[in-house]
């Protein structure tokens, strides 16, 4: 199978053209512009439309728009251009419509720093813009799983009516790696009975979230909730290292998954017995795949780019039944996996001498 | 085997595309590979860098914080990489501009004029990259010369055949230097 050399951004732009998006609204920021460079260029040869928007507002409605029409469709931008597309994300969910959203992160708050980050981790999982809603939101790890989860991401649009957004970081997005592009098994997917397509010869389709009695809104309410929690119970994803004899347990994902793994490596040379637990998904989050470890683990450390967002999940997962602890570096700095390992140190002593 | 390279340089003097024929060469070899660029205002002028790493085994960490290997096409790139090579790593240094000492010993260091090299022995001589690029691999293991030839075919020939043959040319001076010299 042909391997290619591709930055993420573009890895990620080419695993939406072969996942049959054809439309694509955005407006350029680094560190995420490769994309819609590509798209840009990419998008025409396959009868597809790129257009840059005005702000990453009009981008977001625009994407509104097209998915209303049924059509696979892609955004994308960084931390400050995701703000804004914010209140839109939240008409998006309560339409109920399959949009995807990357988001390759950088230094916040504010206009913030260009480099690589993990603090909008809070914005993606716990709503972001207003009422009860939630985001499907994947976390890729490697330039290959750019593009195996761009692909599930149309996917998981479509199977649930719901935005859907990858998460990476600026490393991520900006970093080559070779890829392969596989023939996927292709899901059943529901058809898109509920698309504003003209209503010719077929009653009237209305997407609206708008509802004036308190009694349609509640049960809209309850329709999204029970959706939301299908979606916790059937698409939880993790992948677990060396777990098997662990006894301390770190949790990271994205680019700093890669470094607690390599600090995992470095403490397993040193008989240290700690794995690693990596969310895939950051909501749902993987709670299955920390239950299943609870018993064994003395403690956790949750290694982040940003003040510790996570790491309030790590103790909802585990109900607080060990220590969780933090290793994390801000505002576009990344640890060494010298440096977590130390951290894992300081918090954790008993594990290093139990050795 | 694994090499942690950070190749730097001023914009312009074709950093990114040594790292990239790299992290190809490595690729086309069934190689782990990683290339990460310095992104933002750096590419306007001023300093640009990128980190390779080209293993045999699985690559975790891709930030280079203790490289292997640096390459300096400029001073900056010298006073801000060397404290970073490992004891016995290689420092390249493109000694046409760089007139910086080595201020360690514990290092290898490699001096190529290759601007002069590029400039006189391959007459052209916005190539000084990819001289350097060849004096490199005759200290490295990780990658042979027809690896990277290999490379350029993909990256270069595809758009622009007619510079493959000068590439090439340009690769040999570099390597034929060091070992004409001993260095």
């Amino acid at each position: 199978m042909k391997k290619y050399l591709l930055k993420g951004n573009e890895a990620i732009a080419e695993a939406a053209v072969r996942a049959g998006c054809r439309l694509f609204f955005g407006y350029p920021i680094t560190p995420s512009t490769e994309i819609i460079e590509y798209m840009a260029k990419h998008l025409p040869a396959v009868n597809g439309t790129f257009v840059q928007a005005e702000s990453e507002v009009s981008a977001i409605n625009m994407c509104f728009g097209a998915a209303g029409a049924g059509v696979r469709v892609m955004t994308a931008s960084s931390s400050p251009g995701i703000s804004l597309m914010q209140e839109g994300l939240s008409y998006i969910a309560a339409n109920e419509l399959p949009v995807v959203v990357v988001n390759i992160v950088r230094a916040g708050p504010g206009l913030g720093g260009l480099g690589p980050s993990q603090a909008d981790y809070f914005q993606a999982t716990k709503g972001g813009g207003h009422g009860d809603y939630r985001l499907i939101v994947l976390a890729p790890s490697t330039v290959q799983e750019l593009v195996n989860l761009t692909q599930d991401a149309f996917d998981l649009a479509d199977l649930y009516r719901n935005p859907v957004m990858i998460m990476a970081d600026g490393i991520l997005g900006q970093m080559m790696e070779p890829v392969v592009f596989q023939e996927r098994e292709t899901r059943q997917l529901p058809a898109k009975d509920w698309a504003t397509t003209g209503a010719e010869g077929r009653p009237r389709n209305t997407i609206t979230s708008y509802s004036l009695q308190n009694e349609i809104g509640e049960a809209n309410c309850l329709r999204w909730e029970a959706k939301y929690r299908s979606i916790a119970a059937a698409e939880q994803r993790w992948e677990q290292y060396m777990t098997d004899d662990a006894a301390y347990l770190m949790v990271a994902y994205g680019t700093t998954a890669r470094i607690a793994k390599a600090a995992v490596q470095m403490a397993r040379k040193e008989g240290i017995k700690v794995g690693l637990l990596r969310p895939i998904t950051l909501w749902p989050f993987p709670v299955d795949g920390f239950k299943s470890l609870q018993g064994q683990i003395k403690g956790y450390l949750s290694v982040e780019l940003s003040a510790g967002q996570m790491i309030e999940d790590v103790r909802l997962a585990t109900n607080c039944s060990a220590p969780v602890h933090l290793c994390n570096r801000q505002g576009g700095m990344v640890p060494a996996p010298e440096e977590v390992l130390e951290r894992f140190k300081e918090v954790f002593p008993a594990a290093a001498a139990a050795v | 085997m694994t090499e942690k390279m950070i190749i730097s340089g001023f914009g312009g003097q074709g950093v990114m595309f040594m790292g990239k024929i790299l992290a190809y060469a490595g690729m086309l070899t069934n190689k782990e590979v990683s290339w990460i660029p310095s992104y933002g205002p750096e590419m306007r002028g001023g300093t640009a860098n990128c980190s390779v790493i080209v293993s045999d085994e699985e690559i975790n960490c891709p930030v280079v914080n203790k490289p292997s290997l640096v390459v300096a096409m400029n001073g900056p790139s010298l006073e801000k990489f060397l404290p970073a090579l490992i004891p016995g790593g290689l420092l390249v240094v493109n000694s046409s501009i760089v007139k910086n000492d080595v201020t360690r010993d514990d290092v290898r260091v490699l001096k190529i004029p290759a601007q002069e090299l590029a400039a006189e022995k391959v007459g052209k001589a916005n190539l000084a990259n990819v001289v350097v690029l060849g004096a490199m691999l005759a200290k490295t293991d990780v990658l042979t010369l027809d690896d990277v030839v290999a490379a350029l075919k993909e990256v270069v020939a595809s758009k622009r055949p007619e510079m493959l043959a000068i590439n090439r040319q340009a690769l040999e001076v570099g390597m034929n230097y060091v070992k004409e010299n001993q260095l």
